[in-house]
């Protein structure tokens, strides 16, 4: 199966990492105290790590090129179990039927910190999917998506601390401020092409951030703005414990309604205009297909559920300053949709709560939780671009075997 | 030579604004250096690389790493720089050549987007592999320039770094070009830029010469890290970032592809931070840097010296 040849390229790229790391990974100084520990067990540890991660990757090359010689017809016939059972409705109702129910006993079985836990993936999944319009569908590389999210929850924030606006009264501002703010970025840089974009939104990203840190009459600066009431239900107010599973059953509420309208969005005449857009935007323009308006309203539509999920943020936590909004969440949200597979409703959800809730529970782990973020986006880019749970287009066939207009 | 300088140098405000002009154009050098290697990678393979930022944190790290051992131990200044500044650039390369080949070779022919969101994770977890290594914290980069004597009348409107900097930059752009016009390896440069199906052709080794402008490009950032952090005094793992942005900034101002481009984008980003934060407010320091950027892309995508795109189907 494997060769010598592959065991002694292995070895030698094992050498060349134990090399890089040698400066970062061995030696570390204190300039104060003027002391230099050498960790050379680290070398090994390095040494070892990429001996098994090179044979590990070659041995799925191996696998993948062997499985597509020998049957490349049945490998694209067979779907996943997910996609099975996408495909049956009735196997499709029992299981969202019990994913309700289990989420709906969720917090009654568990402490309020679990429920706070699982309120932050819902949130997550409800950006992710945001996000999936404009970065799956839309196809446009938001890097800043994280400055809507922000003005959500600044608006709500603000809003509340000035003129004591309530949660429901804020939602929908909050929502429109984000989508505005959209608008407003989107209308001058929609035309510039992708990588472009990126870096535009990022900037765009960055601009929020530091602005919201440094103009402290307006945002409070870097302290940040604190006790932001709760959201009440037609003027109950909750205590702390009722809060958090209130907030629960809203986010529960947002996801299923998210879920839907992204549903019947992706089906509609806009949605196959941005997956069309995402192919080939000259194609899509000769179909008479107004790319800017198109691609204005992905832009719009995403930073509309940010906004939502953002005023949402402020009133779960009470607490907003400038440090929740830096580009590491907007890289955290990419890596959800890049992760569950871009485009794909399934994948996103999954992408959230394999991406939140795993490092919540592997706390052990946390501390290496941004650097595993950025491997997987390069794995899953050289590996499997189109994400754990791909977007299956949707194909017509015909049993019927049409005659050709050259029989007629 | 000091008198004279003395002559031009008696109004204050005079002075400030010649303080301003040269640390700015420090800085833009400094950008410059920087934005070489996203504008030479650009033009090669028309991918951003996001991860060049955290390539030139690796290399203030690595520089100093060597420098503060070496210190410890007792060896002469000079020493100390010369060694410093080689490891710097040999790690610095050997980490650039590390991620081309892991996170963009077998994405050459993925759709656009894919190399760039790999560019992103790759800049992320070196970051963070930074942070996991060595620590969070700001740390004293040890002063490897030493304050000339002969700059002491001047001292307060112009440092020793400053004329370091400059002169070292002024250098490396020389022998850049050098490289680039003249020899075997800057032609064959060229020439894949231009079109790289036909480079294959003519029997350039595409992937080699894709590589060597990653070394030369990640070269040129260890060696603007090296002299920002003794400029600056400290280093942490998050220095890659904003530089990153603001290099890429000085790239796209200049027209990205294009080399003297990116020197021109540099000098001209840095005496713009300069100035905007001396006249107008320091808080908002990086924020004229973004809205520069984010102007340019708007009004002039293809940049002060760039040409325009014109895309055929």
């Amino acid at each position: 199966m494997l060769g010598f040849k592959e065991i002694k390229n292995g070895l030698l790229v094992s050498l060349w990492f134990v090399f890089l790391t040698f400066p970062l990974m061995v030696v570390k100084v204190d300039p104060v105290e003027r002391i230099v520990r050498w960790r050379w067990e680290n070398s090994l540890y390095v040494a070892i790590g990429t001996f098994a991660v090179f044979l590990l990757v070659k041995i799925i090359i191996q696998r993948r090129s062997r499985n597509a010689a020998v049957d490349k017809e049945a490998e694209q016939k067979k779907e996943s179990f997910i996609h099975r059972v996408l495909a049956s409705p009735r196997q499709k109702f029992t299981l969202i039927a019990l994913l309700l129910a289990v989420a709906i006993v969720f917090p009654l079985f568990s402490s309020s910190y679990q429920t706070n836990v699982m309120t932050t993936a819902l949130m997550y999944v409800v950006l992710g999917l945001g996000l999936n319009i404009v970065v799956g569908m839309a196809g446009l590389l938001d890097l800043g998506y994280v400055a809507f999210y922000a003005v959500g929850a600044y608006s709500y924030a603000l809003l509340n601390h000035h003129f004591d606006l309530g949660f429901w009264a804020v939602l929908p501002i909050g929502g429109g401020l984000a989508a505005i703010f959209g608008i407003l970025l989107g209308f001058p840089v929609l035309r510039l092409r992708g990588d472009y974009l990126a870096i535009v939104t990022l900037g765009f990203g960055e601009i929020i951030r530091l602005v919201l840190e440094n103009w402290s009459e307006f945002s409070k600066g870097p302290s940040g703005i604190s006790n932001i009431s709760r959201p009440g239900l037609f003027g109950i107010e909750f205590g702390l414990d009722g809060a958090i599973i209130y907030i629960y059953y809203l986010m529960i509420v947002f996801m299923i309604v998210t879920i839907f309208i992204v549903n019947r969005l992706q089906d509609s005449r806009l949605g196959r205009a941005w997956i069309a857009l995402r192919e080939d935007e000259i194609a899509c323009q000769a179909m008479g297909i107004d790319k800017r308006k198109t691609k204005l309203v992905a832009f719009s539509l995403g930073a509309f559920w940010a906004g939502i999920i953002g005023v949402v943020f402020a009133a779960k936590t009470t607490f907003i300053n400038p440090a929740s909004f830096t580009f590491l969440e907007s890289a955290i949200i990419l890596a959800i949709v890049v992760l569950g597979g871009m485009g794909s409703i399934v994948g996103v959800i999954f992408g959230a709560l394999i991406l939140i809730l795993l490092p919540e529970y592997l706390r052990a782990l946390s501390e290496y939780r941004m650097l595993a973020f950025g491997a997987i986006l390069v794995a899953m880019m050289v590996f499997r671009p189109q994400g754990l749970i791909s977007n299956i287009r949707r194909t017509y066939h015909s049993d019927k075997k049409f005659p050709s207009p050259t029989q007629q | 030579m000091a008198a004279c300088f003395r002559f031009f140098f008696r109004d204050p405000g005079m002075d400030y604004f010649i303080e301003l002009f040269c640390s700015g154009l420090t800085r833009g050098a400094i950008y410059a250096l920087i934005a070489l290697g996203y504008t030479m990678v650009y033009g090669i393979i028309g991918l951003i690389n996001f991860a060049h930022g955290e390539i030139y944190m690796i290399g203030a790290f690595t520089a100093f790493i060597v420098a503060t051992v070496l210190s410890i131990y007792g060896f002469p200044l000079l020493a100390i720089v010369i060694l410093a500044g080689f490891a710097a650039v040999i790690w610095s390369s050997a980490y650039g050549y590390t991620v081309e080949k892991i996170a963009y070779r077998p994405l050459r022919h993925a759709p656009r987007l894919s190399p760039l969101i790999s560019a992103i994770g790759m800049s992320i977890f070196l970051q963070n592999y930074v942070l996991l290594a060595q620590t969070s914290n700001f740390l004293p980069f040890p002063e490897l320039i030493p304050e000339f004597a002969f700059m002491e009348p001047i001292a307060h409107i112009v440092g020793s770094t400053d004329i370091v900097i400059l002169i070292t930059t002024a250098v490396i752009m020389l022998i850049l070009t050098i490289v680039i016009k003249g020899t075997k390896v800057g032609k064959a440069m060229r020439a894949t830029s231009q079109d790289r199906t036909m480079a294959m052709l003519v029997g350039i080794n595409v992937n080699r010469i894709i590589s060597a402008t990653f070394i030369i490009g990640s070269a040129l950032a260890a060696v603007g890290g090296l002299l920002i952090a003794s400029h600056i005094g400290q280093i942490n793992f998050y220095i890659g970032f904003l530089a990153g942005i603001k290099a890429f900034t000085a790239a796209v101002l200049g027209g990205i592809g294009s080399i003297p481009g990116a020197v021109l984008g540099g000098l001209v980003l840095g005496l713009t931070e300069s100035f905007a934060t001396g006249y107008v407010s320091s808080d908002y320091e990086d924020v004229f840097a973004f809205s520069l950027l984010v102007l340019i892309l708007i009004f002039k995508p293809s940049g002060l010296l760039g040409k325009a795109e014109t895309k055929k189907v």
